[in-house]
């Protein structure tokens, strides 16, 4: 299987949703922001409780 | 940023290669092309081991060329096969052949050691050669780092902007994005579907369709060289069938060969497969003018930027919004490539 990483833009939204190949998602508010957290498989940071607006 | 090193790189069109020598810088590297009695594509240095005049500028005879400035003759291995005035050939008398592979009406040239070079790993774009499309292209010189034009391509929103009454509408920049990054086959994907959109005149005036639109972009990027923009053009509420059949609808391959020719210039093969209006000449001239003018508003547009880069300090520092999700994931791709051949 192949290592794929998704960033999906949220419908309605600003916020940018990433998912790992393994599975893990998070959501972010900037793509700087998304792929540093995709790119740290596997130690992902915990996905923050808040999301800036 | 030096270049990657040990990959393919498009250096021409197969029509531009045939009995003429063509030099072109790839990599920073001067090369010479031409085309053998037998048909095949060759890649030697331009320059003559003996004072390094440049072998593009000299004379074909048979498959060998013969140096314009003192007459030392080569093989098309690059073999020194004559020199003036004496029957000793040194033994250091050849100058390096580049492996080259011609595929899909595009000719490669693989930059890098020659032993580590695997034809099977250059990326497909099976329409340019395929009867059932038909193909405008050209190459439009570019005074900018060719990473300008990944950043470019790989952000379309520009299209509204930059494109306006071509290829921009309303909806281009409007509509969110999905980006995926494929690790192990090293592909990055962008993919942007307009639903109910305006028809750009680009595609109203070669498709004929003039009413409202879904749009699909989705992009398919192989760094470092090629590009793949496959767009879907079907009036609105058109969906393909679930066998992949989608007759009612308009595609456009479009094809980009970013190929950097020094560390500050690029050259920006184009190309433009249509399966549709097939046999319309009128059709294939619009989209060959129209296509080249959007190239030209990208040409004069990241020609400002790299003086622009030129002139400022190290370190600017940008800001990335949402559109350019694609982009960084491009950057970041390139720069594992780069760290990876150096
Ligand atoms: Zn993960």
């Amino acid at each position: 299987m192949s290592r794929r990483l998704q960033v999906v833009w949220e419908p309605g939204s600003d916020l940018l949703i990433g998912v790992c190949h393994c599975g893990a998602e998070s959501r972010a508010a900037d793509p700087v922001e998304i792929w540093h957290w995709l790119l740290s498989h596997p130690d992902h940071p915990s996905p923050r409780t808040e999301h800036e607006h | 940023m030096p270049f990657v090193r040990n990959q393919w790189y498009v250096a021409a069109h197969s029509e531009e290669v045939g009995d003429e020598l063509l030099a072109r810088t790839i990599c920073g590297e001067p090369i010479v092309f031409y085309r053998t009695s037998a048909g095949e594509p060759v890649a030697l240095a331009d320059r003559c081991v003996h004072r390094r005049y440049p072998l593009s500028a000299s004379r074909r005879e048979g498959d060998r060329i013969v140096c314009g400035y003192h007459g030392f003759t080569y093989d098309p291995d690059g073999t020194c096969v004559a020199v003036p005035g004496q029957k000793r050939i040194p033994r250091t008398a050849r100058v390096p052949v580049y492996p080259v592979v011609e595929q899909d009406t595009l000719v490669w040239v693989w930059i890098g050691d020659a032993d580590k070079a695997d034809p099977t790993r250059i990326p497909r774009a099976p329409w340019l050669g395929s009867p059932d499309y038909v193909t405008v292209r050209g190459m439009e010189p570019l005074a900018a780092r060719y990473e300008l034009l990944v950043d470019n391509l790989l952000d379309l929103s520009h299209e509204t902007y930059l494109h306006a009454g071509y290829i921009g509408t309303p909806e281009v920049a409007e509509t969110p994005i999905t980006t995926e990054v494929d690790e192990d086959a090293g592909i990055v994907y962008v993919s942007r579907r307009m639903k109910d959109a305006e028809c750009p005149p680009f595609y109203a005036k070669s498709t004929g369709i003039t009413g409202r639109i879904d749009r699909w972009q989705d992009i398919e990027y192989h760094p470092p060289c090629l590009y793949l923009l496959h767009s879907r053009i079907a009036p609105t509420g058109v969906e393909p069938g679930p066998d992949g059949d989608d007759p009612a609808a308009c595609h456009a391959e479009i094809v980009y060969a970013i190929t950097p020719e020094t560390e500050t210039t690029t050259h920006d093969f184009w190309m433009v497969s249509r399966d549709f209006a097939l046999d319309d000449e009128e059709v294939s001239k619009f989209l060959a003018e129209s296509n080249r003018t959007v190239i030209l508003q990208d040409v004069a547009a990241l020609n400002l930027l790299e003086e622009v880069i030129a002139g400022e300090p190290e370190g600017y520092q940008e800001l990335s919004i949402n559109i350019d999700t694609g982009g960084l994931a491009a950057r970041r791709m390139l720069k594992k490539m780069l760290e990876a051949s150096s």
